[in-house]
């Protein structure tokens, strides 16, 4: 049985790619998902704004209230260097590199031009075999128009290829006004895979201490759905490789995500939630599924439900709303 | 030959030669010597190595007593070894002194020498603590400047390496040890030349050795006891020589030649000042300018070797033509027949004038004085007045110099106008806050100067005594000849001012010349500012015709991301306008200091910083100012004409920073001041205040528990009174069932609130239409400064709540107890300071305070003005600070003398039940008085009893009365932090807990001692870092309250007032009820944490959340009822560890010093906190109930 497939150039051995979690925090998880079965791993985001944050966070408190006292003219040791910046993360990059024989692939989350470039070409020098982007960006200020939203993206994609020669990925929101055209502009721009789509956790109110709260929910299968229109619909339309993230959770998620010509599926929720040990299971199931419907590769069912491929084009479009709300029955 | 020049200051100068000739240090921080034993501490840790190639050991201990017992085993067991200290740290070392001098052991004690605690305690400097270690047996060395410290560090370990004498190498506290001077760097390549390995192997050979062994330390009997002491006098007679020698040693290396007394001056000087220290610079400077510009014949000895004191030494340095000699000693020996230098040169003078060799023709007039106690100013105007009195036929002796002594009339009178400061020197004062980084920013540009330019530099910072809001003063001289100024600038040339309301605070341009630059941050517009200053300020301008600049610096800061900053802007402003260097290249070296400043706190850091400077001068503007007067604004009274007449007089001087000008008459002569001063020092230093919403507010009160300053207090009260209310004052009605139809007021003391937010942070009520709105919120002061001061006053008047009345064991009910502890000078958003509150409200009025050294004492009592205060009978806590390390001690004696006048009035009042009535008597004698109502019936008993007695003509009667207050039950507290606690005072802490009297210990835990700024204590937790634990704790906290258990007849609690308020005031009030000895352990939330302090109360709650701090309270009581004495108020690890711990940069910064020990030290953290809770809660699941059957019936 042939699983494997191909992500932006990386040959895998099957399409199973565990997320940017917290699973990738440790080396020896990330060993025990490849042992597992997992095919690459997105390592957690570098965040840069919580490096310029934790700078100016030590910088304060280590001088706050430093020569105001006579007995006292500081309240810290002062070492004489400090590992600040990326350097953890990077450390990281290159011990998982030595751990395990599976891609690596690096996520940063940046908020300048130049956080951007710069970081990333410091992952691919810590031995990234590639880098996933998060832009994780909730437009809230209503002066900022789509367009100059879609160019952020496309420009921080821009400077982030001029600076690195290995594959770039980029995790897209699901809140583009013409999501087909934004894939498409990000495709010319040289991006390398497109990963569908980034959840935004939504914040939650407790309504005794009458405040917000973050609130992270594990994604439900759900979920899945809005990867998966997305993934048919641009299958064919654009050179760039597709993944699906958000609710993938089973071997028949990970089948529909192929079939609809996704390259890889993502998952975090599901290990997060049942353990490492569901890579073996879900690889073994579809192989299973597979054997059952005579698939002998992913290859041959790749896009073969995409929007192109289907009878019914109609389903991933207005049509498929309408017809689901007129056979919808009450049961009241 | 050509010198490396650094600028360093003289501690540093000090550690860097002891750390590089010892192997190793013990340490115990005491103020001003800790930054030595922090340097050494730093080396030690990152690696660096002594002259011999190994990286000395350093070693924390738990007093100086420790420390120095510490350097005995270390120099016994063959080791070169060190220690620094000061004051009553010096003191603590005196008996182990004996022992390493009495076995001729060489060891160097660098003391940064300070005053000791007398009448009051002072950190300032000056020779008190040296000169009680005289007698030891251990030489002493003085050093008068930051140079002299480097090399007679250096000449000192050589001494006394080679001597076998021990030393204690000396310079003046803060003066020297704090000063900033550019200096001949003493390379550890010319260290290896000096000292001579022979005498580093003798010393070892005699080290204990169990491959050759021997006794030392034996117990001797009267034959040969008086004998063995007089084996050491031919080591004490060489020991001269060989100083003298490793002078002269130096000297070839160096080139820097030094004496046991060194002689400047006039040749042919009549007159001549013998001194030590500091001092001796000043004195030195006008010895220079006498002889220069009046022609007079004086001269100076300065005296490095002052034990082994040698006269023939002294002889030799000292002119022939000698007629007169003040010898100033810089100490106060009272009832002695001088001060100890003095008597060491008359005793000199004594011996050889009489013997057959007379050094001198003619004796001279030999007269003592005092000068400089606790670093009191030292100018060449002062030195004047000594030669001037010289002059004299009867010269003036045991005088003092720089006070008015208007009572024993020792003083004498000196010329203010006299000031020889070098006209070819600059010299810069700045005025800033603590937390605007104009020290830091200044220390930066003393070292460009110094390091950077041919110039010489000197640079010295004077702080207030508060700790929030707290002003500084940076004193800058640099110029092309040797800088000997020991004393504050006098005559300045440029003056600038950081905060533009500090020009209300002091008299800023004071000091400045003619034509002198003024550069002032403001908040207005450029053309604005000139109408923003004060009347006398403008006139100061004008007269002085001064060269005026304004810059906003805030806005800059605003501007480039540097938030309130302003430290890199000032800088650059005065490089720009002083000139001392070109514009460019001084900007440069801006840049290049900030690079290696802020780099490795990385790049965005030093972006904003480069930000700042390159957009500094393009917001610096020159004022083109009227030649007259415009402003109709007047400076405010430094206090209230309301306030009383010592405060007016006395305390107000101080205040305005006029108190050197304080006459001997005007203060107390045993060390007693009144009670509630602080509320007359209105500092209005908060930029926004709290406001209260009367419509939100539910009344629950934690706004005022949380209150560090007492700032923020609610009242009930009836109605009537607001019909009076001035018209902004709010209240509303009453929750309380009991106080229907009442008023209800949250008010804030807005001029003595510093702004912190915690109120707002606790506050739990929301406006239903908008959440961000609470019951409290921040809003800026000065618009609210006026209404809200004639609010605070008819808050004040307004009656206060009954005690009998109120339900004190809530949070809602203690907090309208009138705190007798308020506006202190403690940190904003202090976590100790609402502990001592609460115990000043629920107590305060029949309360007697043991305070331990420490910040407790010093925002408790630091002058001028305290904030332990009265109630409007008159009553309030009695308060005193005895040392650091008795109070427990302290606090007991306290408890024994109360106890025993207790007993004795009982004892009088049992004599005379059939005078008084017996059933008065009987009522007073079995008075439970637990209660309020209990205790306030007993005190009318009293009162009753008092009036009986007056008129009852029996001696037992007139002796009861002198005893009879102590009838009134009495709350004896004893207060300090962690480092007395869990270290310095444990010992005694400890007996005190055994010794089952009836005392309440409160111990205030910042985990670190927090006063000296942050070093580990025995409390210090698993994984923080702190001074001496740069590379985080590697053990866990001493569980103190698991050992005060231990003893089952100790009521032990551990507190969290932001997790639990309510489970604290209980805590409180039962500790201070049991009869017994109790143990309060507060989680005090202290800036050492690094974190933002508004928030303290919520990193309390995820302390004790993630069990980090475990609640609980142990009461004995409930044994005798077959309970469970232990009862857990938390309910263990509920959250990890690392979500409270990486909220506080003592934890988060390991992270990033050692990412990987970090992770280790989390994990063992983590750990024990689990295991923690595990034994708790086994000891609070133990079945008493056996216990009851073997309790006899009369001790239930």
């Amino acid at each position: 049985m042939d699983l494997s497939t191909t992500y932006m150039g990386l040959k895998l051995k099957n399409p199973i790619v565990p997320s940017a979690s917290p699973l990738s925090e440790k080396v020896d998880t990330v060993k025990a998902m490849e042992d597992a079965g997992a095919a690459a791993v997105v390592v957690y985001s570098l965040f840069e704004e919580q490096i310029t944050h934790e700078t100016g966070e030590l910088d304060h408190y280590l001088s706050f209230h430093a020569e105001s006292h006579a007995e006292a003219t500081n309240y810290f040791p002062e070492p004489e260097e400090f590992n600040l910046g990326p350097y953890e993360y990077l450390d990281h990059i290159a011990n998982l590199k030595k751990a395990v024989d599976i891609p690596i692939i690096g996520s940063l989350n940046g908020v300048s031009s130049g956080g951007w470039a710069r970081y990333a070409k410091n992952i691919q020098d810590a031995g990234a075999d590639a880098i996933e982007l998060n832009v994780y960006y909730i437009p809230t200020n209503p002066n900022i128009t789509g367009s100059e939203i879609e160019n952020m993206y496309i420009d921080t994609l821009k400077a982030v290829k001029e600076n690195v020669t290995i594959p770039v990925a980029i995790k897209l929101s699901p809140f583009f006004t013409s999501m087909s055209n934004m894939a498409k502009k990000l495709d010319h721009a040289g991006a390398n895979a497109l990963v569908l789509f980034n959840r935004f956790y939504q914040p939650d109110f407790d309504l005794e201490e009458l405040e917000v709260v973050p609130n992270l929910e594990l994604s439900s299968n759900w979920e899945m759905r809005l990867p998966l229109r997305w993934i048919a619909i641009l299958y064919g339309q654009i050179k760039a490789s597709l993944a699906a993230t958000s609710g993938i959770h089973n071997h028949l998620d990970v089948l529909k995500i192929m079939m609809a010509g996704g390259d890889v599926a993502m998952m975090a929720s599901e290990l997060l939630k049942n353990g490492i040990g569901r890579i073996t299971e879900i690889l073994k199931d579809m192989e299973r599924w597979m054997e059952e419907h005579e698939y002998d590769s992913i290859d041959l069912m790749k896009g073969s439900m995409s929007q192109k491929s289907v009878n019914e084009p109609a389903a991933f479009e207005r049509a498929n709303y309408m017809k689901l709300l007129q056979s919808y029955e009450p049961n009241f | 030959m050509e010198q490396r020049k650094i600028t360093i200051d003289g501690n540093e100068a000090a550690a860097k030669i002891a750390y590089q000739l010892s192997e190793v240090i013990a340490i115990y921080p005491i103020t001003p010597s800790s930054g030595m034993g922090e340097m050494s501490d730093a080396w030690s840790a990152s690696g660096k190595k002594n002259i011999w190639g190994t990286v000395p050991s350093v070693t924390e201990m738990q007093s100086e007593g420790g420390a120095s017992g510490a350097i005995h085993g270390s120099v016994q067991g063959g080791a070169l070894a060190t220690t620094f200290t000061a004051s009553q740290g010096l003191l603590l070392m005196i008996p182990n002194m004996y022992k390493i001098a009495g076995e001729l052991t060489p060891a160097v004690f660098h003391v940064s020498a300070r005053s000791l605690a007398a009448q009051a305690l002072s950190i300032f400097g000056d020779h008190s603590d040296v000169m009680q270690v005289r007698q030891t047996g251990f030489g002493l060395m003085a050093s008068g400047s930051v140079q002299e410290v480097q090399d007679l560090a250096a000449i000192t370990h050589k001494s006394s390496i080679e001597s076998r004498i021990p030393f204690v190498h000396f310079f003046d506290g803060f003066r020297t040890s704090h000063e900033v001077q550019k200096i001949d760097e003493l390379t550890t390549e010319e260290l290896k030349k000096l000292i001579d390995n022979k005498f580093v192997h003798e010393h070892r050979k005699r080290a204990m050795n169990p491959d050759n062994p021997f006794i030392r330390g034996t117990s001797q009997n009267p034959d040969v006891y008086f004998q063995g002491r007089e084996t050491v006098n031919k080591y004490y007679l060489a020991a001269p020589d060989i100083v003298q020698n490793a002078m002269d040693k130096f000297a070839e290396i160096t080139g820097r030649q030094y004496h046991l007394f060194d002689y400047y001056g006039a040749p042919d000087a009549k007159r001549v000042i013998v001194i030590m220290g500091s001092g001796g610079e000043t004195v030195e400077e006008t010895v220079k300018y006498l002889s220069e510009n009046m022609e007079e014949k004086v001269g100076l000895i300065k005296v490095r070797l002052y034990r082994p004191f040698s006269a023939k030494h002294l002889f030799a340095a000292l002119p022939k033509t000698v007629e007169a000699i003040a010898v100033l000693d810089r100490t106060k020996e009272p009832g002695a027949m001088g001060e100890p230098l003095y008597l060491d040169v008359v005793t000199a003078f004594s011996e050889a004038m009489n013997s057959d060799n007379k050094p001198f023709e003619k004796m001279p007039k030999i007269v003592g004085g005092r000068y400089g106690l606790s670093s009191k100013e030292f100018t060449p105007a002062m030195v004047k007045a000594v030669f001037d009195n010289l002059k004299k036929e009867e010269p003036k002796n045991h005088f003092t110099v720089g006070i008015y002594d208007d009572v024993t009339n020792t003083s004498l009178e000196f010329d203010k106008n006299f000031i020889i400061e070098d006209k070819n020197a600059t010299k810069c004062m700045f005025f800033g806050l603590g937390s605007d980084g104009t020290v830091g920013a200044n220390k930066n540009s003393i070292k460009i100067i110094g390091e950077e330019t041919d110039n010489f530099a000197q640079g010295y910072f004077v702080y207030d005594s508060k700790k929030s809001g707290s002003s500084t003063i940076s004193h800058l001289r640099f110029g092309k000849n040797p800088i000997h100024s020991t004393y504050l600038i006098q005559e300045a040339d440029f003056v600038a001012c950081h905060q533009f309301t500090l020009m209300e605070r002091f008299d800023v341009l004071e000091k400045i010349k003619d034509g002198g630059t003024f550069l002032l941050n403001s908040p207005y517009k450029t053309e604005e500012v000139w109408d923003k200053l004060p009347k006398k300020v403008q006139d100061q301008i004008i007269n002085k015709n001064l060269e005026f600049y304004v810059i906003d610096a805030y806005d800059v800061a605003k501007k480039t991301g540097m938030g309130v900053r302003i430290n890199t802007i000032m800088q650059t402003c005065f490089f720009a306008i002083s000139g001392i260097l070109p514009k460019d290249e001084a900007i440069q070296k801006i840049k290049d200091a900030i690079q290696k400043t802020y780099g490795k706190k990385g790049e965005s850091i030093v972006q904003k910083n480069f930000a700042a400077v390159d957009e500094t001068l393009a917001h610096l503007n020159k004022i083109d100012y009227p030649k007259e007067v415009t402003s109709q604004i007047e400076l405010p009274p430094v206090v209230s004409p309301k306030a009383p007449e010592f405060v007016r007089e006395v305390e107000a001087m101080m205040i305005a920073g006029k108190g050197d000008e304080i006459p001997v008459s005007k203060l107390p002569a045993d060390g007693t001041y009144p009670s509630a001063t602080a509320k007359w020092e209105k500092r209005n230093i908060a930029l926004e205040v709290p406001v209260w919403e009367e419509d939100i507010c539910i009344q629950c009160n934690k706004c005022v528990i949380a209150c560090p300053h007492a700032a923020i207090r609610a009242k009930v009260y009836d109605m009537e009174y607001t019909k009076n209310a001035p018209e902004t004052f709010k209240w509303t009605e009453a929750r309380g069932k009991e106080d229907k139809g009442k008023a209800y007021t949250i008010q804030v003391a807005v001029e003595d609130c510093t702004g912190c937010q915690l109120c707002v942070e606790v506050c739990p009520a929301k406006d239903k239409k908008e959440v961000k709105r609470k019951a409290i919120n921040m809003a800026p002061q000065i618009p609210l400064r006026e209404k809200e001061r004639e609010n605070f006053e008819f808050f004040l008047e307004l009656p206060e709540y009954d005690r009998t009345k109120l339900k004190i064991d809530s949070v809602a009910g203690s907090q309208l107890l009138e705190p007798l502890f308020e506006f202190s000078g403690a940190c904003p958003g202090c976590g100790e300071t609402p502990y001592v509150k609460l115990v000043s409200q629920l107590f305060g009025d029949r309360a007697v305070i043991a305070n331990a050294t420490g910040c407790s004492s010093i925002y408790g009592g630091n002058l001028p003005t305290t904030p332990w205060a009265v109630n409007k009978e008159g009553r309030g806590p009695a308060w005193n600070n005895s040392l650091f390390e008795d109070n427990a001690e302290f606090g007991l004696g306290l408890r024994l003398a109360i106890d025993r006048e207790t007993q004795y009035a009982r004892e009088l009042l049992t004599q005379l039940k059939d005078d008084v009535g017996t059933e008065l008597a009987e009522a007073i004698l079995t008075a439970p008085q637990k209660t309020e109502i209990e205790i306030k019936e007993q005190r009318e008993r009293v009162a009753k009893l008092k009036d009986i007695l007056e008129k009852l003509d029996k001696s037992e009667a007139k002796e009861l009365l002198t005893v009879i207050d102590y009838l009134v039950t009495r709350s004896v507290w004893i207060i300090g932090g962690d480092g007395w606690a869990y270290d310095i005072g444990y010992g005694g802490l400890d007996h005190v807990l055994a010794s089952g009297k009836n005392v309440n210990i409160l111990v205030l835990d910042t985990e670190v001692y927090s006063n000296t700024g942050g070093q580990q204590s025995k409390a210090t937790s698993l994984g923080a870092v702190a001074k001496f634990a740069a590379a985080g704790k590697p053990i866990p906290k001493k569980d103190l309250a698991r050992m005060a258990m231990s003893y089952g007849n100790v009521y032990v609690a551990q507190v969290a007032m932001g997790a639990n308020d309510l489970q604290t005031v209980r805590a409180f009030i039962e500790a201070e009820r049991y009869d017994g000895p109790s143990i309060i352990i507060a989680y005090s939330h202290c800036i050492a944490f690094g974190m933002d302090m508004s928030k303290g109360f919520e990193h309390q709650k995820l302390a004790v959340e993630s069990g980090y701090w475990p609640m609980f309270r142990y009461n004995p009581l409930n044994i005798y009822q077959g309970k469970n004495p232990l009862k857990l108020d938390y309910k263990g690890p509920k959250i990890p560890l690392k979500d409270y711990v990486y909220r506080e940069t003592r934890f988060k910064m390991l992270t990033k010093s050692h990412p990987e020990r970090a992770k280790k030290l989390l994990d063992d953290a983590q750990e024990h906190v689990k295991e923690v809770w595990k034994i708790y809660s086994h000891m609070a699941a133990m079945d008493y109930s056996h216990f009851v059957e073997n309790i006899k019936e009369e001790e239930k």
